[in-house]
């Protein structure tokens, strides 16, 4: 979540009320801001250096709170000092709009370009950062990293319309990037921003495609070039007069909740709001932007009333609302409907749902009247598996082993090479972004984690017996998720001496528990019928040759391998860094559901 | 076999006895002045437990001489030395001659400074030093000497002096004065350190002196297994879902579809919860299938692109290929929203979805920095309540009732943002030990966005509400590193002596 600071004693004046901390940290929290710090109470030396400052979390979708300007406003309407402006077009005296024209070519990188005017706006410092942070925070969040939209500003009265929106091979653009003096292509310009700490991120976003896009004006002035940089020669100051907004993007909704974000923050300090004529006829963009017109919806009272567990009248109601924002006229054809006119600013604003939830927000959370939720009897249920888990951890630890739970994530050497095991490419789930070698697969087998806290806990007094009980994963391509998780027990001793004795007897004590009989190999083979367990010796690399042996058990008839025991091999020991033998049991426990 | 212990001849405790015989009370220091202080006291302990004795530690301080001190006592101070060697030279002596007679260079500088001090002895014109008196006391040496004899010093002056110049360091001495006792025998009985299945038999135990229990030593220790304390936290969360009729959901899927973990869910693909650096992807196996019930899958398509069931949608080109990528689930809300779908099939007696309550409490995966509040796996709790006619203050109640059971009151509830659901609301309580309130889970009723694609009625509302099941558990134990509580570096003795949990006890 976006945090904003802002000057305390600017928004306090706008507040029109000399809040103490707390005060102010109980408005944000009735408003679903949050207050993070209030920076006169800090004793750091870089808070103390400037007057007061509020640091305001911002939830992820309100766009139109990530300014001063924003957080001032919403919160002026809140407290019903104001009723939220409207944003009207006027239209240059002239009546000739600016106007922008899209060329076909720009569809092979970033399509779509809006815009607007803002006439006559008076800048002061303040305002001039709060207006650049604005498009940082915007270019941060909503346009994910300026890959999906960027902004570019201009001081109109440098340039000279038509303008044209382009996309040119890099070589062929050459312009003076903002705040440098030397002039360079677009490929030129890739490099010398290589290392730029703040521009070198969005680098990738245009730099290997063949047409770069590109604003010119009607004297061929670069603009800007998006969603890289704009031009020196249009860059505004505190005394530009005339901002000619540019927006360009990916996306047809976010370059105009961009637009009317812009808008309807900074149209305050200008004398009009003029739009721009957009000739995109390749794509049917073409169009007056941006468009201010609140979208018209409508609520159902019941619904707003029940889900809040309120009964308030629509006018109540509706009062309530203007408070968020929102216009409300009744609707004539029906009762139960208010019309809603949602403010340009709020794009959050999808369904009745989010009405509502503004309604309770302005009515107070904390008012709301509490109800008795236990509305219909249900039945509690543990899940089999986790009850099933539950008796053999709980039969592990009376038996004087101790619970462990590593990590499910770990290294594909772990879980493989370190166990002597071959990947035979259809059996482990793979990730494809971890951020460490740690983090590779999702283990097959309990083993690593058991090894890994055996390995960090080698100081301890022997013998060390630990046990866990919890999921591996397998691919499994019959399955819409194309994997699958499969409960696992297992257990490792570490002594002084193998203590393979000490894990078959674990495994006789679990299968007691479990009712699962013993009964001998031949038995068990010759009478399928004949349910129970048996162990019989096997090759595994995993475990010192001679002692090791796989888990059978005769179940609803078949007989299958469950898991499999044995003194840890060497080298196993060896990878794991273990200095004294080890061994383990690993059993499916799924077979017992 | 009769666990007896006797004592020898040789034994300390058996000497006390004698001595006392003779004696009583006597100080340890001088009649057993080459005992240790752990056999005085071992012995004295063996024999007191009897009342065989009675003693009383004494403490005292001890002046004891450094290796100069003791140089000093056998040769005279330096002082001395110098005045002794000019003395014998009748003309006086140079420096470097008196360095000469003295053999020490440091004892000639130390003893001359402190000799004309005490004006013992003078310059001579042609800068010889030479003799002042026929004699002087060794004031000094006296001193050292006596304090060699009585280890202590009765002029505190005068001690303070010495150990300012480092002749003498003081030693605390515990002495033990000890007198007989009301048991005093010259022998110790014979006797048997526990009770034995021959004694009953045999019947001696009715005579046998049985060795007194040290009651202020830990008992044996018991070897015990023990479940992990995380797990224990678990337990009593899961015990109270079942209290308030939960059920437990399947939560055997570590894997998700992009399609459940996020477009399900009304979580917009360009939401940065998506991210690389937030979500594990997989690269093996590569693509997902789609969920069977295509009308489902459209529905989802159409309420994110275009907009339905009264939402205007994100509007934005919604990608299948993204919604069939594979990753590891960040939350089990997944698990959740698969559940709600299977539920807009069932008919209750009236025909419809019946109300239902599930719970979970399982692994989710983030593609975190790993650090001290985070790992990139840990534990959520999630609750579903779906039932007709539920509201918000609801939800608040059944809040205060959960948490309740855990001793958590006066929740406070703050307006959030999240996607799945709308009301959404933090859970805040007051944290005594903090002093404010902190975030104790978050919860919501799910956005129509996500329940109508599944087909179901309008009028059923769902909570939903989650919360990591180490936070809880680290406020709880005062834990500040999650990697001391989950995964394979926890010590095991956090393991085995973490108390059993319960939560609603403060």
């Amino acid at each position: 979540m976006p945090t904003i600071t802002v000057d305390k004693a600017a928004l306090f004046k706008e507040l029109g009320k000399e809040y103490t901390t707390e005060e102010f940290d109980e408005l944000c929290f009735d408003f679903g801001i949050e207050l993070e710090e209030d920076t006169s109470h800090s004793t750091k030396p870089e808070d103390q250096a400037q007057p007061p400052q509020l640091k305001v979390e911002i939830p992820a979708n309100r766009y139109d709170m990530l300014c001063f300007e924003g957080i001032a406003l919403n919160l002026r309407v809140f407290l019903e000092k104001q009723k939220l402006p409207e944003w009207k077009l006027s239209p240059p005296a002239s009546g000739e709009l600016e106007t922008l024209t899209i060329k076909e070519e720009t569809m092979k990188i970033r399509p779509l370009c809006s815009g607007v005017v803002l006439r006559n706006i008076k800048f002061t410092q303040e305002r001039y950062d709060s207006f650049i942070a604005l498009q940082d925070k915007l270019h941060q969040n909503l346009a994910r990293q300026r890959t999906l939209v960027s902004i570019g500003t201009h001081d109109l009265d440098t340039i000279q319309g038509p303008f044209t929106y382009e996309a040119l091979p890099p070589e062929q653009i050459e312009f003076i990037p903002l705040n440098q003096t030397k002039k360079m292509n677009g490929k030129q310009l890739m490099e010398f921003y290589e290392k730029d700490k703040h521009l070198g991120r969005y680098l990738h976003i245009i730099r290997d495609s063949p047409v770069y896009p590109v604003i010119y004006d009607l004297n061929r002035t670069v603009l800007s070039l998006p969603p890289i940089i704009n031009g020196d020669h249009s860059k505004i100051t505190l005394d530009t007069k005339n901002v000619l907004i540019e927006i360009t993007a990916l996306d047809k909704t976010k370059v105009e909740l961009v637009n009317h974000t812009l808008v309807a923050m900074f149209a305050g300090y200008a004398e009009s709001i003029e739009p721009i004529k957009i000739i995109s006829p390749h794509n049917n963009e073409s169009r007056e932007a941006p468009d201010l017109t609140p979208r018209e919806t409508q609520v159902e009272v019941d619904y707003l009333n029940q889900v809040t567990g309120l009964d308030l009248s629509p006018a109540e109601i509706s009062k309530l609302l203007s408070r968020m924002g929102y216009t409300i006229t009744d609707s004539r054809s029906d009762s139960n409907l208010l019309d809603v006119s949602v403010p340009i600013t709020r794009a959050d604003v999808l369904h009745q749902a989010d009405i509502m939830e503004d309604y309770a927000i302005a009515y107070g959370f904390n008012n709301l009247p509490r109800q008795n939720p236990n509305k219909s009897a249900t039945i509690a249920a543990p899940l089999p598996i986790n009850k099933l888990s539950d008796i053999v951890r709980l039969e592990s630890a009376a038996a004087g082993w101790n619970e462990v739970m590593p990590l499910i994530l770990c290294s594909h050497e772990e879980n493989f090479e370190w166990l002597n095991r071959k990947d035979d490419g259809k059996t482990a789930v793979k990730l494809a972004n971890p951020k460490t070698v740690e983090y590779q697969i999702v283990r097959t087998s309990l083993l690593p984690g058991l090894l890994k806290t055996i390995n960090s806990n080698k100081h301890h007094a022997m013998p060390i017996k630990i046990f866990e009980v919890s999921d591996v994963g397998f691919i499994d391509l019959s399955l819409e998720r194309k994997s699958r998780n499969e409960r696992h027990f297992a257990a490792a001793i570490m002594g002084k001496t193998s203590g393979f004795e000490q894990v078959h007897g674990l495994l006789d004590r679990l299968m007691l528990m479990l009712k699962s009989a013993f009964i001998t190999r031949e038995e068990g083979l010759q009478n399928p019928k004949f349910s129970g367990y048996w162990i019989e010796e096997v090759d595994d690399p995993t475990f010192l040759e001679g002692h090791v042996a796989a888990i059978k058990l005769n179940i609803d008839g078949k007989n299958e391998t469950v898991g499999v025991f044995g003194i840890l091999h060497p080298s196993v020991l060896q990878k794991f860094e273990i200095p004294y033998p080890v061994s383990t049991l690993e059993f499916n426990l799924e077979v017992f559901l | 076999m009769a666990a007896l212990s006797g004592a020898t001849s040789g034994d300390l405790a058996v000497r006390i006895l004698h001595a006392l015989d003779k004696s009583s009370p006597l100080l340890s220091a001088e009649a057993f002045p080459d005992a240790t202080f752990a056999q005085l006291k071992s012995a004295v302990d063996r024999l007191a437990s009897r009342d065989m004795v009675r003693y009383d530690p004494i403490e005292r301080d001890e002046a004891i001489l450094e290796p100069e001190a003791e140089e000093i006592v056998a040769n005279g101070s330096h002082e001395a030395r110098v005045f002794e060697a000019l003395r014998q030279a009748v003309e006086g002596l140079t420096v470097q001659e008196l360095e000469k007679a003295i053999g020490d260079k440091n004892v000639t500088k130390v003893g001359q400074g402190k000799a004309f001090k005490e004006k013992w002895i003078s310059k001579t014109s042609d800068g010889k030093l030479k003799a002042q008196r026929h004699s002087i006391e060794d004031v000094t040496q006296r001193v050292l000497q006596d304090i060699q004899k009585t280890r202590t010093c009765s002029d505190s002056k005068t001690l303070a002096d010495l150990k300012k110049r480092k002749l003498v360091r003081m030693q605390r001495i515990i002495t033990f004065k000890i007198q007989k006792g009301e048991k005093f025998a010259l022998e110790i009985p014979e006797e048997a350190t526990d009770l034995t299945a021959d004694m009953l038999a045999s019947g001696a135990w009715r005579t046998t002196t049985f060795k007194p229990y040290n009651f202020r030593a830990l008992g044996a220790d018991q070897q015990s297994g023990a479940l992990h304390p995380l797990n224990k936290v678990r337990a009593e969360f899961r015990q109270i879902f079942f209290d308030m009729g939960f059920t437990e959901m399947p939560t055997g899927k570590y894997v998700e579809t992009g399609f459940w973990n996020f477009d399900a869910l009304f979580v917009p693909q360009q939401h940065p919860a998506r991210d690389l650096q937030d979500t594990f992807y997989i690269s093996d196996p590569k693509v997902a299938d789609p969920p069977q019930d295509k009308a489902y899958w459209e529905n989802i398509k159409a309420v994110h692109e275009n907009g339905k069931y009264g939402s205007i949608g994100y509007r934005y080109p919604w990608s299948s290929d993204e919604s069939l990528r594979l990753v590891l689930r960040t939350h089990t809300t997944s698990v959740s929203a698969n559940l709600m779908y299977k539920l807009a099939s069932m008919k209750g007696p009236d025909g419809r979805p019946p109300p239902a309550r599930l719970f979970s409490i399982d692994r989710v995966f983030r593609n975190e920095t790993v650090d001290a509040t985070h790992l990139a796996e840990f534990h959520q709790v999630e609750g579903v309540i779906a039932d007709y006619g539920l509201t918000l203050g609801g939800l608040m109640e059944f809040m205060e009732t959960f948490f309740g059971k855990m001793g958590i009151t006066d929740l406070k509830f703050k307006p959030a943002y999240n996607p799945y659901t709308e009301p959404s609301m933090e859970i805040f309580s007051y944290h005594k030990g903090l002093g404010k309130l902190v975030e104790i889970g978050n919860s919501g009723m799910f956005r129509p966005e996500v329940l109508e694609p599944m087909g179901l009625p309008k009028d059923l509302r769902v909570y939903g509400w989650g919360l990591s099941l180490e936070r809880p558990t680290m406020i709880k134990y005062g834990i500040s590193n999650i990697r001391e509580l989950l995964g394979h570096k926890v010590d095991l003795q956090f393991v085995r002596i973490n108390p059993a949990v319960r939560l609603d006890k403060p």
